[in-house]
């Protein structure tokens, strides 16, 4: 059985039922499906290079601090303390520094954290230090060993098997490419995925706002037809935006598809913001009656 | 006038407080875990959750305003995460593993385990037999870095000065000590990764392995100098031998679920293996630390080869009845 083959069937979804690539489906014990989002490639890449950004600067500050107190000191004791304290550093830091962060409240590494990044467990379930620890130990294999056939140096015989070694350790590099999920085989072996945990704000509704001057607007059905669910997140998108410029030529489109012929002389955001509200209400009243118009060609 | 407003406008205006509510507990157990919440918000959190959920289900069939069911999908998944990630603090987490985790998964290894001690002691013994028989093999199976000058020209009077060096210069022991365990540990975590590539490097390193300790010994004792080398080795290698035959283990119970998944799919049952493995391995870092300290401190302070060998068997009996002590280890 091929591995998409084996990920398929983890899903348990046949091809047409899978959700839109990069969404993964997690229902949650109350029966109700977050939609989790899967990491993508270049935040992911970039949350790696932050780490270990951090985790080098790191080791290079914790180096150059063990060397200045051991200048300063020039005690004999000293100076092995201090080297066992550099080797304990160094190892827990190279080691640990991904399972301490990931095994915290966040489950992120700061990288993660900056990209909007989490580790969540492939099944809903709870994450769990031994998967975290599986994931991170892991990574010796996927990222230490292409470093170590890519930096190898070799004439003849040697030559060719550090290159055939690089090429086949660009399996483990590649990998996330080949799957769904865009899993790692660390991921894979510690059954955890990397999702999107954004921070989103709840911005003001649209359909209350100004809805004082949205009184003098009187759509007629027709008008409102004009557009479906599609067209009304662009606009609630514009208008959210704020942008001058493309506010009017959004609101002098409109104005041309529905034939307005009402006041000419309102601000477009107040016209727009009056189409978005009675636009809403149509739509939605039309949704609670089992009609869903997916966008103005649909006029099912 | 309320009629004129939208059903979805009303039905946002009715519950917000009780969303911003959630946001404001959730950005406080994220940012100290939670026990900076007090009791009444930590009941409080379940609750707000749940009518979050059935706020994104209504949200989602009825009101089209994207940033509300996109900042409810946020807020829901990152209470569901709160909520269904409950963790337990670091010391009780780590008396569970002592107690119970550690244990159980070494004792679930047991068949992978013996696959791996088979295969280094057959690789010991190889080496043996090869080196007692020709001396030039010895080279094939040591590198000239780890040998440093213990090879076959080296003298007897040379040999057994590494045996028992370092017993007056005790300065450099602990850094000593401290480089092994990091490089033991090093290997070891090697080998556990590499057992997901279908166990063959996994079983590769195990015979190296095996095979060096071979060749030592058969150097040794072709030098008349057996059973001081012995006790050499094992006051220490007890611990670390027994550490590196577990981390192949636990390597090999990767690349096996992944040749022979069973009733589960191939994914699953690496994902399970390599959970289970995963402990074993947090526990194999733990013995070569052990190993690292005995061999750094206990074997440069300690000269007397009896002293050496009965330290080598307490540890390994010690070890024996810690993991596989009959006893219950369910949760």
């Amino acid at each position: 059985m091929s591995l998409q083959g084996a990920l398929g069937r983890l899903k348990g979804r046949g091809g047409e039922a899978a959700p839109p690539d990069g969404w993964r489906e997690l229902v949650t014990p109350e029966g109700v499906d977050l939609r989790l989002k899967v990491g993508a490639y270049a935040e992911r890449f970039a949350a790696l290079l932050i780490d270990f950004a951090i985790l080098f600067a790191g080791l290079a500050v914790f180096s150059l601090v063990c060397l200045g107190v051991f200048f300063a000191t020039r005690v004999t004791w000293g100076s092995e303390a201090l080297g066992v304290v550099w080797l304990l550093g160094t190892f827990v830091g190279r080691n640990f520094y991904f399972v301490l962060f990931e095994m915290g409240p966040r489950a992120a590494t700061p990288g993660k954290r900056a990209m909007g990044l989490r580790v969540a467990s492939a099944d809903g379930g709870r994450l769990t230090a031994d998967m975290v620890f599986a994931r991170n130990a892991m990574r010796e294999v996927e990222v230490i060993l292409p470093l170590t056939f890519f930096a190898a140096r070799g004439e003849g015989v040697d030559a060719a098997l550090i290159s055939l070694g690089a090429v086949w350790s660009l399996v483990f590099v590649l990998f996330p490419l080949f799957n769904r999920d865009r899993r790692r085989m660390g991921d894979l072996v510690a059954g955890t995925m990397v999702v999107k945990a954004p921070k989103k704000v709840l911005q003001p509704d649209l359909a209350d706002t100004e809805r004082g001057a949205a009184r003098g607007f009187a759509f007629t059905p027709a008008q409102l037809d004009a557009y479906g669910i599609k067209e009304l997140h662009v606009l609630e998108d514009v208008i959210r935006a704020g942008d001058r410029k493309s506010m009017a030529e959004v609101a002098s489109r409109i104005r041309t598809k529905i034939g307005w012929e009402g006041a000419a002389d309102v601000a477009d955001r107040t016209f727009l913001n009056a189409y978005y509200a009675a636009l809403r209400g149509r739509l939605e009243s039309r949704m609670l009656f089992g009609h869903r118009r997916k966008d103005k060609f649909d006029l099912g | 006038m309320a009629e004129l407003h939208l059903k979805s406008w009303r039905f946002r205006a009715e519950r917000e407080a009780d969303w911003r509510r959630l946001e404001a507990l959730l950005a406080k157990a994220e940012a100290g875990g939670a026990a900076k919440l007090k009791r009444d918000e930590l009941l409080e959190i379940p609750l707000l959750y749940r009518q979050a959920l059935s706020s994104l289900s209504v949200a989602r069939s009825i009101s089209l305003d994207q940033n509300l069911v996109a900042y409810l999908e946020s807020l829901c998944t990152r209470a569901y995460f709160i909520v269904y990630g409950a963790r337990t603090r670091l010391p009780e987490r780590l008396a569970k593993f002592f107690l119970r985790d550690w244990p159980a998964a070494v004792q679930a290894l047991w068949r992978e385990t013996l696959v791996s001690f088979v295969l280094s002691a057959v690789a010991a013994a190889v080496a043996y037999v090869l080196v007692r028989r020709d001396a030039d093999w010895f080279h094939s199976f040591v590198e000239p870095g780890v040998a440093s000058g213990r090879d076959p020209t080296a003298t007897t009077a040379s040999l057994r000065d590494t045996l028992y060096h370092g017993g007056t210069a005790s300065e450099g022991l602990s850094v000593f000590a401290t480089f092994l365990f990091t490089h033991n540990a090093q290997i070891a975590l090697f080998a556990f990764a590499l057992g997901f590539l279908l166990c063959l490097p996994t079983a590769a390193l195990l015979v190296m392995n095996g095979g060096m300790f071979g060749a030592f010994l058969a150097l040794f004792v072709s030098r008349g100098l057996g059973f001081e080398a012995g006790g050499w080795l094992m006051i220490h290698g007890t611990t670390e031998l027994f550490a590196i035959i577990l981390a192949g283990a636990a390597g090999f119970s990767i690349g096996w679920s992944v040749c022979f998944p069973g009733e589960r799919s191939r994914i699953d049952a690496a994902a399970a293996a390599g959970r289970r493995a995963a402990t074993a391995m947090a526990g194999v870092v733990v013995m070569l630390f052990v190993a690292g300290i005995l061999e750094g401190f206990g074997r440069q302070l300690i000269q007397v080869d009896y002293a050496r060998y009965v330290i080598a068997v307490v540890m390994l009996l010690a070890w024996f009845a810690y993991f596989y002590w009959p006893r219950k280890l369910n949760p």
